[in-house]
């Protein structure tokens, strides 16, 4: 099966071309170098139209108990949004933690074609992978958490050789089947299961006697020397509180040179300035970064209106929780493995802390040099539902609807805002798709995704030029999966189901005598149980594996 | 007709083998340490079992076949009729619910296409929890955390033990635990005069307390407890032995507690409004985390309810009583019981699954009733479509979800019968439609 694309203006950053009209050939689902005389099943005309990759989100949490926890607690989130099943597609609920099938359509019907929930617990991977498995359209892979866990608290405690930290790194991505790691307020959510309420960089754990800095240092080397490609990914400490962008100036500083990844920065770049000492360190985490080329970072910006927090961050969820909205916040501690915090809040643009969180997120988008080391992201649904990233899209790249939208927050944070109002930039189309496709391709490691040259999947989205950047973005003309059409103008015409993607750094074996011991003496699952095997996610969740490459394994 | 494959129930399957890490599907807490071996006599539980696991697993299964009023048929036959059935209906009940994470996605994908309603069994037990957490939220910990790290736990009006006969030998009184918060040992409170103390013994097990109240006032002690807390004057209970006396000194074990788990199980708590109680429990927990570190844990949730729960809610929104009548899912934990609805002459026929345990019977319906359930389900009225199914973890493999929330774990077929799934059936009739 051979199809064709012709005439439409390319933006594949990846392969360094920008607004060329070219045509695209892909044969069977791959995009296969130019073939002028072979004779194509299927012809698509898009000329004047803008051809990018199919977009990818690298930190979308859309699967995973705590996203099911938020929608059995938020019945009124679904109510207003019903979806009615039709020939194609499923029944379900939208808003901002939509039902699976529903988050994949949307994504889908966005023009996105892969997706990646950043915090799954080792302790509910299955679950994580069962609700991915039943979330169509887009490929999906997971971040599993550590940092917080016993069994690796106990070795760093214990001074343990760091080979076998490393061994215990690579055995948890594949028993979890991650295809990276994050670490969430490291060491805190454990330090709250033992009543420390804050733990700083240098802080000790009460009970490990060790630091976030420790736990960082030893988790970013192990990833980079078991060859992962994407950095360790930092939820950093002290997330929300005013002044927290010293600690997230510290953490970068921290890692030493080892590469890492700063995630929902917004949230970690707060000042004390001003008359109600809270202000924007976005200036100051920029110049930090942009001269920090081991860093990447996304953004995790607010738009206003009603959404649900959901973190793995149970230390500083609890402490939010007072802003919750409506007022019910679940914390959980969870399996000596993680803990989780799922606070409903309403982001409104007449609140002062609102509206600088807003600014905040855009200032740093505006001020971060190099597209390749941020990506587009409102961490859904925590700073803002998905759905809203056209709207995003459309803030940075138009100052006058920038502008129109300033007027309207709260007074005190425009008086707060002159920097925003000064930053002139306005992002291009080549930056847009390096942010959202080229760029977190590139660090997730995902050589087939994320680019248009040959080899790459046809993952393909096509837009209608349109000034108002908002609404092209929102409704692609079409979008190709493996080559497939299964949106048209914006609605699905065909269901497909993604891929899950993995990366499985060799380990030694033997590690697992030890932890089977661990498992056997204080778990209440044996060792073998909580592996998830392959058989589950392509047989029980009707998907398929695709094992991306990580480099060799270093010293 | 689909292709699925016409296996009949021709009990035992021939080979014997051991099977370890297996789990028990008939409990809530998943117990995944079974040693389970099958030989020609059927099979055995020769380590780690309980009351519960022995009677599932070791229970001889009665031959069964596909029946349509109350006649054998073959298989096929019966699937045809389910679906004419559902087919024909303005709303299909789907009820019982009994089944895994593979019938839970059949059943809700059948209900969708038949535009029908979904709940469990036992709903009403969960939702005594999930009124509460849609109204305040909670805090909450897994079996774990309570394992390792409580030093109070506070059972109320529930009786554990009953309900999970291994609960305390895993949970509260394992051999060993990772922190040293269990040094001074463990201090166990019962809030009710009627709860099994039994399994509260062990060598990390320190005070047992017993607050002898009746068990259904469980709220009210608690309700107290939280009064005394704050500091507040309160009249002295009035029922049961309890007093002021004793509720200033279990208030004075909450302040010291590290880490405090409060427990209850919502099937146990079966009275008018017990979501009440429910909120006193998780209100307690709320208290006390101001200060030192306090969580609850619900436990219950046998016959696969929160597997059902969990997979409603990520499929359409909402954890059960869902009606897909309009094409949409709409909730309505009143409107959408099955329970009420069939007593009420709502709904106008009954699918019901029950393929964990032989009792789950569906409840009295006057409309036509397709039953997929284990062989030997006490059925008190003859189905109109009767189709036996296996049990997951037992005839075939499958997934279930821990009453914590968190931990899902992986069934495995330990080749009892040749009977199928509960989702091949649904999946079947769904096709026929």
């Amino acid at each position: 099966m051979l199809i064709k694309l012709t005439g439409g203006k390319i933006y594949d950053p990846a392969n360094n071309v920008s607004g060329e009209i070219r045509d695209i050939y892909v044969e069977d689902g791959k995009i296969v170098a130019a073939k002028p005389n072979a004779r194509p099943d299927a012809t698509y005309d898009v000329k004047g139209r803008i051809v990018m990759a199919g977009a990818i989100d690298p930190h979308t949490h859309i699967g995973g108990g705590k996203m099911t926890i938020a929608r059995m607690l938020l019945p009124e989130d679904h109510r207003g949004d019903p979806v009615t099943r039709t020939e194609l597609t499923r029944a379900g609920s939208g808003r901002s933690v939509p039902s699976t099938h529903v988050t994949g359509y949307r994504y889908a019907e966005m023009g996105y074609t892969a997706c990646f929930e950043p915090a799954m617990l080792a302790a509910n991977a299955r679950q994580a992978h069962m609700e991915m498995g039943d979330t169509p359209m887009v490929d999906k892979g997971a971040f599993v958490m550590l940092g917080s866990d016993d069994y690796f608290l106990r070795q760093l405690a214990a001074k343990k050789d760091f080979n076998s930290i490393k061994d215990y790194v690579a055995w948890t991505m594949h028993a979890a089947q991650a295809i990276a790691v994050k670490v969430v307020n490291p060491g805190g959510i454990s330090a709250f299961k033992f009543n420390q309420r804050k733990l700083d960089l240098d802080e000790e754990h009460v009970y490990y006697h060790v630091t976030p800095r420790q736990i960082i240092l030893t988790l970013a080397r192990a990833i980079q020397e078991l060859g992962v490609t994407h950095p360790l990914h930092i939820h950093g400490c002290n997330l929300g509180v005013p002044g927290n962008i010293e600690t997230t100036l510290a953490t970068i500083r921290a890692a030493e040179g080892l590469r890492v990844h700063m995630t929902h920065t917004q949230f970690l770049s707060y000042g004390t300035e001003g008359d109600r000492k809270f202000s924007s360190g976005a200036a100051r985490l920029t110049e930090l970064a942009n001269k920090t080329p081991n860093v990447s970072i996304d953004v995790g910006q607010v738009l206003f209106g009603q959404t649900c927090t959901a973190s793995g961050d149970s230390m500083r969820q609890y402490a939010i929780s007072k802003s919750a909205h409506p007022k019910k916040p679940v914390i959980m501690d969870i399996e000596c493995d993680a803990g989780c915090g799922v606070v409903p809040i309403r982001y409104r643009d007449k609140s002062f802390v609102n509206a600088m969180q807003w600014v905040i997120g855009l200032e740093t988008f505006l001020l971060f040099d190099d597209p390749w080391r941020i990506f587009l992201t409102t961490d859904h649904p925590n700073g803002a539902p998905f759905f809203f990233y056209p709207h995003l899209i459309r803030l940075l790249m138009d100052k006058s609807f920038r502008d129109d939208m300033l007027q309207k927050i709260n007074p005190d944070a425009q008086a707060q805002s002159e920097l925003l109002k000064s930053l002139t930039r306005e992002y291009t189309l080549d930056e847009i798709a390096i942010m959202t496709r080229a760029g977190p391709a590139r660090s997730l490691g995902l050589k087939d995704r994320g680019h248009l040259g040959a080899g790459a999947s046809g993952d393909i989205t096509v837009y209608r030029d349109n000034p108002d950047r908002e609404a092209m973005f929102a409704t692609p003309e079409l979008v190709f999966k493996n080559g497939e059409v299964v949106v048209k103008n914006g609605k699905v015409v065909k269901v497909v189901q993604g891929a899950t993607h993995v990366a499985r750094p060799d380990y030694d074996k033997s590690i697992e005598k030890p932890l089977n011991d661990y498992f056997d003496r204080y778990l209440t699952v044996r060792m073998e149980n909580f592996k998830l095997a392959d058989e589950e996610i392509i047989g029980g969740d009707n998907g398929a594996i695709i094992v991306q490459p990580t480099a060799a394994r270093a010293t | 007709m689909p292709s699925i494959s016409p296996r009949q129930p021709k009990g035992k399957r021939v080979s014997s083998g051991v099977f370890e890490n297996v789990v028990n599907p008939f409990c809530g807490t998943l117990c995944d340490d079974l040693v389970v071996e099958r030989t020609e006599a059927g099979l055995k539980v020769v380590k780690n079992g309980c009351s519960q696991s022995v009677a599932g697993f070791e229970r001889k299964l009665p031959p069964a076949n596909p029946s349509v009023g109350g006649k054998d048929v073959a298989l096929s036959k019966a699937i045809e009729e389910a679906a004419r059935l559902i087919g024909k209906a303005k709303l299909p009940l789907f009820g019982g619910l009994a089944t895994d994470v593979e019938g839970m996605r059949a059943v809700m994908a059948l209900a969708e296409r038949a535009s029908g309603v979904v709940d469990h069994a036992l709903s009403e037990a969960q939702y005594r929890n999930l009124k509460i957490l849609q109204t305040t939220g909670w805090t909450t910990t897994t079996l774990a955390e309570t394992r390792n790290r409580a030093d109070l736990i506070i059972i109320a009006g529930s009786d554990i033990h009953r309900l999970h006969p291994r609960f305390f030998e895993r949970i509260v009184a394992p051999p060993a635990s990772m922190f040293d918060v269990t040094a001074p040992k463990r201090t166990i409170v019962f809030i009710g005069k009627g709860l099994d103390r039994s399994g509260a013994k062990g060598a990390h097990i320190g005070e047992v307390v017993t607050l002898a109240c009746n068990d259904d006032a469980a709220g009210h002690i608690v309700a107290l407890l939280r009064a005394r807390l704050r500091g507040f004057r309160v009249t002295p209970p009035k029922r049961g032995g309890v007093t002021l006396a004793d509720i200033d000194a279990l208030a004075e074990r909450c302040r010291k507690a590290k880490y405090g788990v409060v427990v209850w199980a919502p099937p146990a708590l079966d009275f008018a409004h017990a979501e009440l109680a429910v909120e006193q429990f998780t209100g307690l927990v709320k208290d006390l985390n101001q200060t030192t570190r306090f969580a609850g844990l619900a436990l219950g949730g046998a016959e696969g309810a929160v597997t059902a729960a969990t997979v409603c809610t990520w499929i359409s929104g909402y954890p059960l009583r869902v009606s897909y009548a309009s094409g949409a899912p709409d909730y309505d934990p009143y409107r959408w019981t099955i329970g009420r609805m069939l007593k009420d002459g709502e709904g106008d026929v009954l699918l019901w699954i029950a393929s964990i345990s032989p009792s789950l019977v569906p409840p009295p319906a006057k409309v036509p009733t397709i039953v997929l359930g284990t062989p030997g389900l006490a059925l008190t009225a003859p189905a109109s479509v009767f189709i036996p199914v296996g049990t997951p973890g037992v005839d075939h493999a499958g997934r279930l979800i821990r009453v914590d929330n968190v931990v899902s774990l992986p069934l495995k077929d330990l080749g009892r019968a040749e009977l199928p799934s509960a989702a091949e059936i649904l999946s079947a009739i769904e096709a026929a439609l």
